[in-house]
């Protein structure tokens, strides 16, 4: 149920998308007031977001310590699972974000029965990585769209993501990887009971729409062709704010461009937000130096406690004949 | 509404075929027997000013909760929203990749879904999605919201009564969500209602009344001490006179009140006794701050605060200068991580400084309050003890890592260094159990009462498991760690799955190989047991 | 002994079938975790299963040496003891058995005369579910003495300090229990 509902959504959208551009003939609609509208929708609903998280304070310092202390100076302290500077913790969130760091810890290989064995843990890091970074190398491929001459890096990228040399047009292994990790990360969530039990129509939309993303962008590329040049002109019209729509761009391109909208507008509203949250999680993001530093809470508010007065009071006499010191006689 | 322990006839069959299967959202919490801990009393409640004071009992139907609950509830998660970062945080960023799933000891030991700590988490992000959300309104369940029913809350209560705060899955999420975190402020909401339980609420009643969770008035504190200088004299011969509530002292002194009543943490209060003597250290133990630990951390921030306060309100009477803290897990998370900024500044102490070797306590500088463990660290790599580990032999020893003491400060390395040097047969559970790995006992976060016994003993399975482990593998027959609740659940923990296996605390161990100057030829432990190869004098 | 040869070469898909049985006892979001976590730190539950299933048929087809399969038993057994399970359906586990086997060696069983070992062999595991009975019952014991153990231990320091537990002939309450080191009353004066 949770699956059909988010499968059919991205059908229902992929549909009109279609039926938008050939049928009613509304380029104009998708070509550029939705990538206005959700780009407008992702920036704000991000920044929103972040701010929001941010107008809560962080009353209490509570990294979780994933290793030795700071503590005497002859005991080898772990500086970056358990950080007493700021070094540290930028350490620790780099191999968080860049590397899963935690995810990897599940990452233990085990001998059965003379086998090495991997958990299922193992794939899910090794998916997750190969899903964000391929991810990532794609969307900084995109910008050659949106620059009038290509800078040279994202040549180098480029030419590294295609050095197999397969194919014409030449093929990029980040596709293939895309396509590959968000399968899996799908097909985890329908083939692992306990995954599948805690999943929501939220865990699977997401998927089948990167899912329809990468898959149309190959098409694209590879087998539907579409006016490269055209698109080109469109995507800098957009940045220039002056937009035009280039006559002949395939009907393809628009459905990629449509799902790539509603994933930005989609962003922010939902738990692909954690690309945000990561960094400001306190129980990473913060140094363990409580003891060194004190950490202001700024609503710390005075609060009732029982006096040594008031104690001493209930119990003077018996204190008196046990030989302990008071205050009144 | 409690389960009872008997099997329909239709269900018996059910071993063939696997239970019709509905989502978790539709399956409400069944209170199983043993499972759960008793209601708290109204007076208890009443004695700390806490709303909605009353008896009650999980297993009734009727939880006699107030008219207006739901706005309560949901009031109190607006404002904690707008309080913690964290907890905002943490109803929105979870991406349920399952990574903690089998991360939890509930769920290792006891296999309920719900124990998974994501789903535990989901109980209240339903709520929360529900109310907070617009996905959520608009879209409900397809969205992952849910009306707060009464079922629901009960369904949040049974489950954040089944978590020890341990963080263990922290350590494992990719976004370092901490299910501890989650799980206070789901027991702060239920405080709201007066939902406590009375093992909780007992103590903390106690500790804000008498200064410390068990209610022991001051003069029964002395006497308590009095029997452990009466069996120090038998072994050692010497008489230590210890005092308490003394202005002038140089440092105050706080261990849970645990080490002051129950075996074994008796023993690792005479630990204490023997070093501070031998020390000749200028200390003082206090009646009126005299617990360490905080079940006030069980119920709500706020609570944990005014119990808290009390030690550094006696600091400042008694005018010492700074403070050592004994063994206990919980309380070292408190004073590590919130101590300080509950209520510090402590400028009316000075930076801690060994007055037996000189070392700064650096990493105490604010708090002004030092881990014994770190205290006596110091004291043998400065070569101030003198110590006979032989006098250890009888044990083989290995070292249980507490979750707060492993997850909220990482003091590591210090009690193993001084557990090497005061015995010589000391074996490490498995990898994956220790350290920041390390498994919880399962009566953490005030789960350790008597009602609730076959939770704690599935929930400490896999710490168990390790154990035994070592046990077979090495003969090991004495299991240390640096935690009054610790020291008084692992014991029932062992006697049921690794017999014949021991409990203790570090110091009990210091007080045993430590060689006193003027003390008469040891025959007996602190246990009072012939020490190895004095059989025979017996 | 034809039976035997015939289990030992089935052995692997007996127990594994056993296994499943007794993993689908479990709600099926947690059997999957119990079959595929390996690590038997990991998963001490799915582990102990799995080891103590194949020591006791072992066993079964060494002829039942009583001490080192109620050891067997006492591993599984202890487990389901505390995991939310009824008296019936904790120990259900070891009948299922009776039916694998008929299973697996259906053609084995009628092209030969059999039948007499197999019953013999079904009454050992009939004595197998009375031993688990046992050894259930011990553990639930067990359960209830920790608890009041616990209740005692609480008091016993009260009493010593109100001075009732001075000399050895108020002491018979406690004695037996070890984990109370009563000879702590023999030192007071």
């Amino acid at each position: 149920m949770r699956i059909l509902f988010s499968f059919f959504a991205v059908i229902a959208l992929v549909l009109s998308a279609y039926a938008g551009v050939k049928i009613a003939n509304l380029q104009f609609l998708f070509g550029v007031v939705i990538p206005y509208i959700a780009i407008t929708i992702f920036t704000l609903g991000f920044v929103y977001r972040v701010l929001k998280w941010g107008s809560s304070p962080v009353p209490f310092r509570i990294p979780t310590t994933c290793g030795q202390q700071k503590s005497l100076p002859w005991i080898k302290q772990n500086r970056i699972e358990n950080p007493s500077s700021i070094s540290g913790v930028i350490i620790r969130m780099a191999l968080e974000a860049l590397l899963f760091r935690s995810l990897f810890r599940n990452l233990k290989t085990q001998l059965k029965d003379g086998k090495l064995v991997y958990g299922e843990a193992k794939w899910l890091w090794l998916a997750g990585l190969a899903f964000h970074w391929s991810f990532l190398i794609i969307f900084v491929r995109h910008f050659r769209l949106f620059l009038q001459s290509t800078p040279s890096f994202i040549k180098t990228i480029e030419g590294l993501d295609s050095f197999l040399q397969v194919g014409v047009p030449l093929l990029y292994m980040t596709d293939i990887v895309l396509l590959g990790s968000v399968t899996y990360l799908f097909l985890r969530r329908v083939f692992i009971p306990q995954v599948k039990y805690i999943s929501l129509a939220a865990d699977y939309f997401p998927l089948f729409l990167i899912f329809g993303i990468a898959a149309s962008g190959v098409l694209m590329r590879y087998f539907y062709k579409v006016d490269i040049v055209g698109v080109k002109e469109l995507a800098m019209g957009l940045v220039i704010l002056k937009p035009v729509i280039p006559q002949g761009i395939g009907v393809i391109f628009y459905i990629h461009l449509f799902l790539i909208c509603l994933l930005f507008a989609y962003f922010p509203l939902s738990k692909l937000m954690h690309m945000a949250g990561v960094f400001l999680s306190p129980t990473r993001n913060m140094v363990n130096n409580s003891r060194m530093v004190r950490h202001i809470n700024p609503w710390n508010y005075p609060v009732h406690v029982h006096t040594y007065e008031e104690y001493e009071n209930d119990f003077r006499e018996k204190m008196k004949k046990a030989g302990i010191p008071v205050e009144k006689e | 509404m409690a389960t009872k322990f008997t099997a329909k006839p239709d269900e018996l069959s059910k071993i063939d075929h696997k239970p019709p299967k509905k989502g978790w959202m539709d399956t409400p919490a069944e209170f199983k027997e043993h499972t759960f801990c008793w209601g708290a009393k109204g007076k208890n409640l009443n004695i700390v000013d806490f709303p909605n004071a009353r008896d009650w009992s999980p297993a009734e139907e009727d939880w006699k909760l107030p008219e207006n609950w739901q706005e309560i509830v949901l009031e109190g998660i607006k404002d904690r929203l707008g309080k913690y970062r964290s907890f905002k945080l943490f109803m929105d960023i979870c991406v349920r990749c399952g990574a903690c799933a089998d991360k939890c000891h509930f769920f290792i030991g006891g296999g309920d879904p719900k124990n998974m700590p994501v789903l535990r988490a989901e109980i209240l992000r339903s709520i929360y999605r529900k109310y907070f959300t617009a996905s959520g309104k608009m879209l409900g369940k397809i969205a992952g919201a849910r009306e707060l029913t009464l079922d629901v809350l009960k369904e949040l209560w049974y489950y954040y009564y089944q978590c020890t705060e341990c963080r263990r899955c922290s350590v494992f999420c990719p976004y370092g969500i901490d299910q501890a975190e989650i799980t206070m402020m789901g027991r702060e909401l239920t405080n709201l209602l007066g939902l406590n339980t009375d093992w909780i609420s007992g103590p903390v009643a106690n500790c804000y009344m008498k200064g410390n969770h068990l209610g022991l008035e001051p003069h029964t504190i002395t006497s308590s001490v009095e029997f452990f200088l009466d069996d120090i004299e038998t072994i050692t011969g010497i008489r230590i006179k210890p005092t308490f509530n003394r202005k002038g002292a140089e440092i105050l002194f706080v261990t849970p009140s645990g080490d002051l009543f129950a075996d074994p943490g008796t023993y690792t209060a005479m630990g204490y006794l023997m070093l501070f003597h031998e020390l000749g250290l200028d200390y003082t133990w206090s009646t009126y701050a005299s617990e360490g630990g905080n079940f006030g951390f069980f119920t709500s921030n706020e609570m944990a605060k005014r119990l808290n306060a009390k030690i550094y309100a006696e600091a400042k009477r008694l005018g010492v200068k700074w403070i050592i803290g004994g063994e206990c897990g919980h309380m070292w998370r408190v004073i590590n991580q919130y101590m300080d900024t509950w209520n510090g500044p402590a400028d009316f102490l000075e930076e801690p400084v060994s007055p037996i070797t000189g070392t700064k306590f650096e990493n105490a500088k604010s708090t002004k309050m030092v881990h014994i463990a770190e205290f006596t660290a110091d004291l043998i790599k400065n070569g101030k003890l003198k110590l006979d580990p032989a006098r250890n032999d009888r044990l083989k020893v290995t070292w249980h890592d507490s979750c707060n003491t492993a997850r909220g400060m990482g003091i590591l390395d210090e009690p193993r260094y001084v557990l090497r040097n005061v015995c010589n047969h000391f074996y490490e559970m498995p990898e994956d159990t220790i350290r920041e790995k390390t498994f919880c006992c399962g009566s953490g976060t005030g789960l350790n009462a008597s009602e609730n016994m076959e939770l704690r003993m599935r929930g400490g399975f896999p710490r168990a498991n390790a154990v035994k482990y070592v046990r077979d593998n090495y003969g090991v027959n004495m299991l240390a760690n640096i935690c009054a609740i610790d020291r008084a659940t692992l014991n029932a923990l062992m006697e049921y799955w690794a017999p014949d296996v021991s409990v203790c605390g570090l110091h009990e161990l210091v007080g045993n190989a430590l060689v006193m100057t003027g003390e008469k030829e040891r025959t007996q432990d602190l246990r009072l047991e012939p020490l190895h190869g004095k059989e025979a004098e017996e | 002994m034809k039976l035997n040869s015939l289990l030992a070469d089935k052995k692997a898909s007996i127990l594994e079938k056993w296994f499943d049985v007794i993993i689908e006892s479990y709600p099926p979001d947690t059997s999957n975790f119990l079959k595929n976590q390996s690590n038997r730190f990991a998963n001490p539950a799915g582990s102990a299963i799995s080891q103590g299933i194949e020591n006791i048929f072992d066993e079964l087809l060494r002829g039942l040496n009583q001490g080192n399969t109620l050891q067997f038993l006492d591993n599984i057994v202890r487990i389901r003891a505390v995991q939310d399970f009824t008296p019936s359906q904790a120990l259900s586990f070891i009948f299922p058995l009776k039916r694998i086997i008929r299973e697996e060696l259906t053609v084995e069983i009628a092209g030969s005369q059999l039948s007499d070992e197999i019953l013999a062999l079904e009454s050992k595991i009939d004595d197998l579910a009375l031993s688990a009975f046992d050894i259930y019952m011990k553990c639930r014991e067990k359960i209830y003495e920790i608890k009041a153990n616990e209740v005692k231990s609480m008091t016993f320091r009260l009493l010593q300090m109100a001075n009732l537990i001075n000399t050895e002939g108020h002491e018979s309450d406690f004695k037996g229990n070890d984990k109370l080191k009563i000879k702590r009353g023999e030192v007071k004066k």
